[in-house]
């Protein structure tokens, strides 16, 4: 890797260009020094690998979060650009939309996913998180994430939308596809899109309104378009985003904050000692290890950002997870602090597209973090975390661990 | 500028010099208040910002939108006649001396 103090034939001069490749496997293995020179190298970089510009720090990423006119997410949130290519499946209607299309569409999942719908579903969330820490404390040794982080949200999560129990086997493959596919044409997206016929014919099949169950999330979406809010058509391409983004992301969510509190027992003692700081404990988790990593945006004119100008129909790559442990923003941002005041943190992203299941994420963090720490004592890592490697997610494959009980 | 006094469930009370162009919950955050915990950032989508206004400063608040006036329905404490999320309340000269009240909890 190296950083060119000559301006090169393609991008502006001022802009340093670096040949790092934020896709590759040696980079996910170990982002942080890479993290590091992007954001020292400048307010704005330019990545040769992949021809786009790069932003890292702080502020620049939450400008650019901020500024959804100029920097726009309907020419696609991954590196592939609508105007220039047909996407691999029919764009999301809210993730990849701009105001007032997007304004529209985010209006519904907003009300579906609400403070007040969280009341609701918050006893039922947290029954299941005592449920599955009792089966835990049965078996003492067991993989976090097959046995912990997917579980827990697999129990919960798609009975909350209302999908059949035929099939959800194909949830997580298919949000992998999703989250592979913003990446590049490198040997993961191109993979993740050849296999993922299957998993499409299932995910179309869910979203329609007479597979969903009554009370959902999917049939409140669709209820959206009795009111006229949304059209029927629509309705099904909600549902997908739900499908897409409301599993994984927090699968890796729940991953994080338990290989957090396993590696940090200190903070595991200090949740130990006051329950109250299980949501800050996930909240930080987020922080700390940015399950999602990346995210692009598309310039829709020429425009001068921290002294670099970046002309109309480039690509703009947010690194989410560098501006979360930027030190011009947090002190100490390599050390996991479950006191922390996490607020302002881009791990949910920021601005109009911030995520919208953001509230759901937060419960079922909190409660199965609650549970945990209510029951068990001593949580201990006995062999090597595999990683799992995706264009766009952080998080590991498996985690062995030894629980004792409380 | 502006100074902000909140006061705390059990009575005691901070004031909080404010900055311009800054929200009420960027200024209560800024200073580590405890009891404003703004999870979403100032987005408008967490509830966690939530603050009673005390009656002789209501009229003078800008109105309530619609998204607030939703997610006022979700606060953890009770939503009352004088609930506002914080995050939704730009500070402004005029402001100055307001009172703000913290509710009990806010997840
Ligand atoms: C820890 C878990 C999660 C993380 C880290 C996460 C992260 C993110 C991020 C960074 C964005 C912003 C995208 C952008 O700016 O282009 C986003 C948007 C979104 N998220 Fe999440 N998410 C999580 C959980 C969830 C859940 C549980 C759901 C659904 C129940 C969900 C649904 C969505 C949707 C639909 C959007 C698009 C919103 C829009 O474009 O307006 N996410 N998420
Ligand atoms: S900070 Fe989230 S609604 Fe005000």
């Amino acid at each position: 890797m190296t950083v060119s103090g000559t301006p090169a034939s393609t991008g502006p001069a001022s802009v340093p260009h670096l040949d790092v490749d934020p896709f590759d496997m040696t980079f996910f293995a170990d982002p942080y020094p890479t993290h590091q020179r992007l954001r020292e190298a400048g307010p704005v970089v330019y990545l040769d690998k992949w021809n786009v510009y790069g932003v890292a720090r702080y502020a620049e990423v939450h400008a650019v979060l901020n500024d959804p006119a100029t920097f726009c997410s309907s020419r696609g949130v991954g590196l592939s650009d609508f105007k220039k290519e047909t996407p691999w499946r029919p764009p999301s209607l809210i993730l990849e939309a701009d105001p007032p299309a997007h304004t529209r569409t985010r209006a519904v999942l907003s009300k579906v996913l609400s403070p007040t719908v969280m009341k609701q579903v918050r006893d039922r969330f947290a029954a299941a998180a005592e449920e599955r820490v009792d089966a835990l404390i049965e078996r003492r040794s067991f993989d976090a994430i097959a046995d912990l982080a997917e579980a827990y949200p697999l129990s919960i999560f798609p009975d909350a939308l209302g999908l059949k129990a035929e099939g959800r086997e194909h949830l997580i493959p298919y949000a992998s596809v999703v989250f592979n596919a913003f990446g590049p044409p490198n040997e993961l997206r191109q993979q993740a899109i050849a296999r993922s016929a299957p998993h499409q014919a299932y995910v179309a099949e869910q979203c329609q309104r007479d597979n969903l169950s009554p009370g959902g999330f999917g049939a409140c979406i669709h209820a959206q378009a009795d009111e006229g809010a949304i059209t029927a058509t629509e309705a099904p391409l909600l549902v997908r985003s739900l499908l897409s983004a409301g599993l994984d992301t927090t699968v890796n969510g729940i991953g994080a904050a338990v290989y957090c509190l396993a590696r940090f027992p200190d903070q595991w003692q200090r949740l130990r000692d006051d329950l109250t700081l299980a949501r800050n404990a996930f909240e930080e988790a987020v922080r700390f290890e940015s399950p999602v990593q990346t995210f692009f945006r598309t310039t829709t004119r020429e425009v001068e950002l921290s002294g670099a100008t970046i002309g109309e129909g480039e690509k703009v790559l947010m690194f989410l997870a560098a501006a979360n442990r930027d030190p011009r923003r947090w002190d100490q941002p390599d050390s996991y602090d479950i006191t922390r005041r996490t607020s302002g943190h881009v791990g949910f992203g920021s601005g109009i597209h911030m995520c919208v299941g953001q509230l759901v994420a937060r419960l079922e963090g909190e409660v199965m973090l609650t549970a945990l720490a209510r029951r068990i004592a001593k949580i201990e890592i006995t062999g090597e975390p595999k990683r799992r490697f995706n264009n766009t997610l952080r998080g590991l494959d498996s985690l062995p661990v030894t629980i004792t009980p409380a | 500028m502006p100074a902000i006094t909140f006061i705390h469930p059990d009575g005691k009370s901070d004031r909080v010099e404010t900055s311009g162009g800054e929200s009420v919950m960027q200024a209560a955050t800024r200073h580590g208040l405890d009891g404003i915990l703004a999870e979403c950032g100032g987005n408008a989508m967490c509830a966690t910002c939530h603050v009673y206004v005390d009656e002789s400063w209501l009229a003078r608040l800008p109105a309530v939108a619609g998204d607030e006036d939703a997610l006022l329905d979700g606060t953890a404490a009770e939503r009352r006649p004088n609930s506002r999320l914080s995050c939704q309340i730009a500070i402004t000269p005029e402001l100055d001396g307001l009172v703000l009240k913290l509710p009990e909890r806010q997840v």
